[in-house]
């Protein structure tokens, strides 16, 4: 059987820790971040945000924003790029996908909202937002939508949690039951939520025309972050995959094996529609707004490198990747993207930001922000290698066989 | 600015800017914060200003802020281009226009319709009936949404506080208003250069300084509708170059740090198109994701019943070869040899798992 080397816990040996204590250096270079990330949140949360940033009172967000929250909920757009795909346009074969995806999702989500607290100068009174709700912010809908969405996230994850758990804890198999019968509803509820919120934070940008540079600064940027997010989430799934089949290949089934190819040139077919279509409205926006003169300038430049390099170049390498059948070239292009997603938010958060500003007013993250993002990549890498040793994320699990 | 109108209007909806521009056209009367006709202001004329940094002081002592580094009568500071903090409310800058000094006094505007107050997700800040624009820090969460939305750079945070971080900026005196006490740093200024009244006085006043010295003024008032409007307002000394001054007011403003870029609408409703789409992406999206289902499904269906369609066929094509061979062999051999025809057809297509009924 394609299972009989895969370590599956059972009812008597539930946990599956042995990778954790492997020597590695993969396992040691996470223990160190870890530690060095405890530390930080120790001076964080006893010395305040100051002690550790770079930020001012010119530059409110930085990289605790700018990449963690930006770039973190973009690059968890997977989950509900392949649920859709595969519950709603029936794509049944991207099936072994939807758990992998699913799951990197919900840890993408819950970790955003566990960096956010680093940020807050009052992390305890995030809950007030629904106490005093500011229905006329952006950064309220993006809250609401996260924590609902953050929600659904959970309760589409909880099936593989639940799966391990069973052969322990019976009762668990009618919540699995009632979760399943609720797939579609969750899968639609989730692209709305995500359709809403990843265009908020673009919009979280409408209110400060005067401090984006203006080849970034668009009415449409809700439509930018939107269509970005998409592509962003189809990347992620192969950039991701390209990980697990080096860290965790032991863990996949004969099922997940076979249709992992096929799902990288699906989606690198339909990540480069994608970027074709955002490259087209970036590109007519900065013509309708007449901002062909700033091209000629510093940030002029920087804007077509991004535009050119990062969302033109794997737009057509993807397109190459899925013509030829070729899994490095898509590969690549999924990384490729990944890294432009990633320079987009950085863009419009930070280096066009405040772009009229001397240049001593300016900010640049301090190594302890950049310490505390490296530490909450690492958590979220870690949490799912537990996840993946213990739950059947990249196996069906022998009991739960025909159930999808 | 009309450009820029123009495309909020016709697009921030972003996701779905056709179906939004009908709500957004109502999303500026919903959204709007109560304009108070008798509020007060504060007419900053920077004419007068001499740089003296009394109002500073006055500030730093009526508001029991902590004593700054170099003492207030060290006039120096001024030259470097400071902005406001948690710790200093307000600040004097000097600006060198076209080669004369000019002094401006940085504070909260005290916006008509504050961008601040629009970007606060737990509705801290609130405009009073008295003009000020009022921050409740008990209910901050301390996300500073605010600070990147307030586009005069006023509000400033407590960075350095690691338990009750808050936002700071001018309260333009409120808890002394109430009292019946002037402002501190209005109090304060030995040159009248800041004068307390009804906005709608203050304009008035404004007006009347200029009509009296023809050419002293640049020809805008500062704040009256920048940004929406805002309670403190400014009036700033014409360059020596009248013709090139009147015709584009920014060309004396800029150099003061005023920007003239803000639009006459308050900040707030550039978000408002986009927050109009919510409702319509929440109405439309599941509408829509459930017709593709629905018609995947289908798709499906279809799918399923050509393909029976088809198995059918062949099946039937199976029993008929089968059936005509196992008659003839009957013909010619008998028929315990037809029976061992059906048979071994019957074994062999259950091999190929097409079990053989006839
Ligand atoms: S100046 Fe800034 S802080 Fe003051 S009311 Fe206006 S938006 Fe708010
Ligand atoms: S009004 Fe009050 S708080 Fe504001 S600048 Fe003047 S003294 Fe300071
Ligand atoms: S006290 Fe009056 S004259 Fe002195 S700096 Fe302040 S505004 Fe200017």
């Amino acid at each position: 059987m394609a299972h009989h080397n895969i370590i599956i816990p059972t009812k008597d040996k539930l946990f599956n820790l042995g990778e954790f204590s492997l020597r590695r250096p993969g396992n040691l270079v996470t223990a160190v971040i870890l530690a060095v990330g405890l530390i930080i949140t120790v001076i964080r949360f006893t010395q305040g945000i100051g002690s550790v940033t770079n930020l001012s009172d010119v530059q409110p967000w930085g990289m605790w924003i700018g990449f963690d929250l930006l770039c973190g909920v973009c690059l968890a757009a997977g989950g509900y790029f392949t649920t859709v795909g595969c519950y709603v346009m029936g794509m049944k074969h991207f099936h072994s996908a939807v758990r992998p995806a699913v799951t990197t999702a919900f840890l993408g989500y819950a970790f955003v909202v566990i960096a956010l607290l680093y940020d807050l100068g009052h992390p305890l009174r995030l809950p007030y937002m629904f106490f005093f709700p500011g229905t006329t912010s952006v950064l309220f809908e993006v809250g609401l939508c996260v924590a609902t969405y953050l929600t659904v996230l959970f309760v589409e994850f909880s099936i593989a949690p639940m799966e391990w758990l069973a052969g322990k804890f019976p009762f668990l198999l009618n919540w699995r039951k009632l979760v399943i019968r609720c797939t579609i509803i969750l899968t639609i509820f989730g692209v709305t939520l995500s359709t809403l919120h990843q265009s908020s934070l673009g919009a979280l940008y409408l209110i400060a025309p005067g401090k984006v540079h203006p080849l970034w600064y668009s009415p449409f940027m809700p439509m930018f972050f939107f269509v970005s997010s998409m592509a962003a989430g189809a990347s992620m799934v192969i950039f991701e995959g390209m990980f697990a089949h080096k860290g965790v290949h032991h863990y996949m089934d004969a099922t997940h094996l076979r249709e992992a190819d096929e799902i990288v040139f699906s989606f690198s077919k339909a990540a480069s529609f994608i970027l074709f279509a955002y490259f087209m409205i970036k590109f007519t926006d900065m013509l309708v707004q007449a901002n062909l003169p700033y091209l000629v300038s510093g940030y002029g430049l920087w804007w077509l490198v991004e535009m050119l390099f990062f969302i033109l170049m794997p737009a057509l390498l993807y397109a190459k990747g899925s013509r030829e059948r070729n899994l490095k070239l898509c590969r690549f292009a999924a990384a490729n993207t990944v890294l432009g997603i990633v320079l987009n938010r950085f863009n419009v958060s930070m280096i066009a930001f405040n772009y009229a500003l001397p240049s001593a007013e300016r900010y640049f993250p301090s190594i302890w922000e950049i310490c505390i993002s490296v530490f909450v990549v690492t958590m979220v890498v870690t949490a799912y290698r537990f996840i993946v040793y213990h739950m059947p994320v990249l196996y069906e699990h022998p009991d739960f066989k025909d159930a999808h | 600015m009309n450009r820029r109108k123009f495309l909020s209007i016709l697009g921030s909806a972003g996701v779905v800017s056709a179906l939004s521009t009908a709500r957004e056209a109502k999303a500026g009367g919903t959204h709007s914060f109560p304009y108070y006709e008798g509020s007060y202001g504060v007419l900053h004329d920077t004419t007068r200003c001499i740089g003296c940094r009394q109002c500073e002081a006055a500030c730093n002592q009526v508001n029991n802020l902590p004593k700054p580094q170099k003492s207030f009568d060290d006039l120096s500071v001024c030259a470097t281009r400071r902005r406001t903090s948690a710790r200093e409310w307000t600040v004097v800058n000097k600006y060198v226009v076209h080669g004369k000094p000019v002094f401006r006094k940085l504070q909260c505007f005290h916006c008509n319709d504050p961008a601040c107050a629009a970007a606060c997700f737990a509705k801290c800040f609130q405009k009073q009936p008295d003009g000020s624009v009022a921050y409740d820090g008990t209910q901050c969460v301390g996300c500073r949404y605010c600070m990147i939305a307030c586009p005069f750079y006023m509000p400033g945070f407590q960075y350095d506080d690691a338990f009750d971080p808050l936002v700071m900026k001018c309260t333009f005196c409120a808890p002394r208003m109430k009292e019946g006490k002037l402002p501190g740093c209005i109090e304060a200024c030995p040159m009248d250069a800041l004068t307390f009244g009804k906005r709608s006085d203050l304009i008035k006043v404004a007006r009347s300084r200029m009509r009296k010295s023809p050419g002293k003024y640049v020809d805008y008032i500062y704040g009256e509708w920048d940004a929406g409007g805002t309670a403190w307002i400014t009036l700033a000394p014409a360059s020596g170059t009248a013709t090139a001054a009147s015709a584009n007011p920014a060309h004396d403003l800029h150099p003061l740090d005023l920007d003239t870029h803000l639009g006459n609408r308050p900040i707030g409703e550039l978000t408002y198109g986009a927050l109009g789409a919510v409702p319509m992406i929440v109405a439309f999206w599941p509408v829509l994701f459930g017709g593709a289902y629905a018609i995947s499904k289908r798709r499906d269906a279809i799918h399923e019943a050509e393909k029976e369609a088809v198995a059918r066929e062949v099946k039937n094509d199976i029993s008929y070869v089968v059936n005509t061979a196992a008659n003839k062999v009957a013909e010619t051999h008998g028929p315990a040899a037809a029976d061992t025809v059906r048979q071994a057809a019957s074994d062999a297509l259950k091999v190929c798992e097409r079990p053989l009924r006839s």
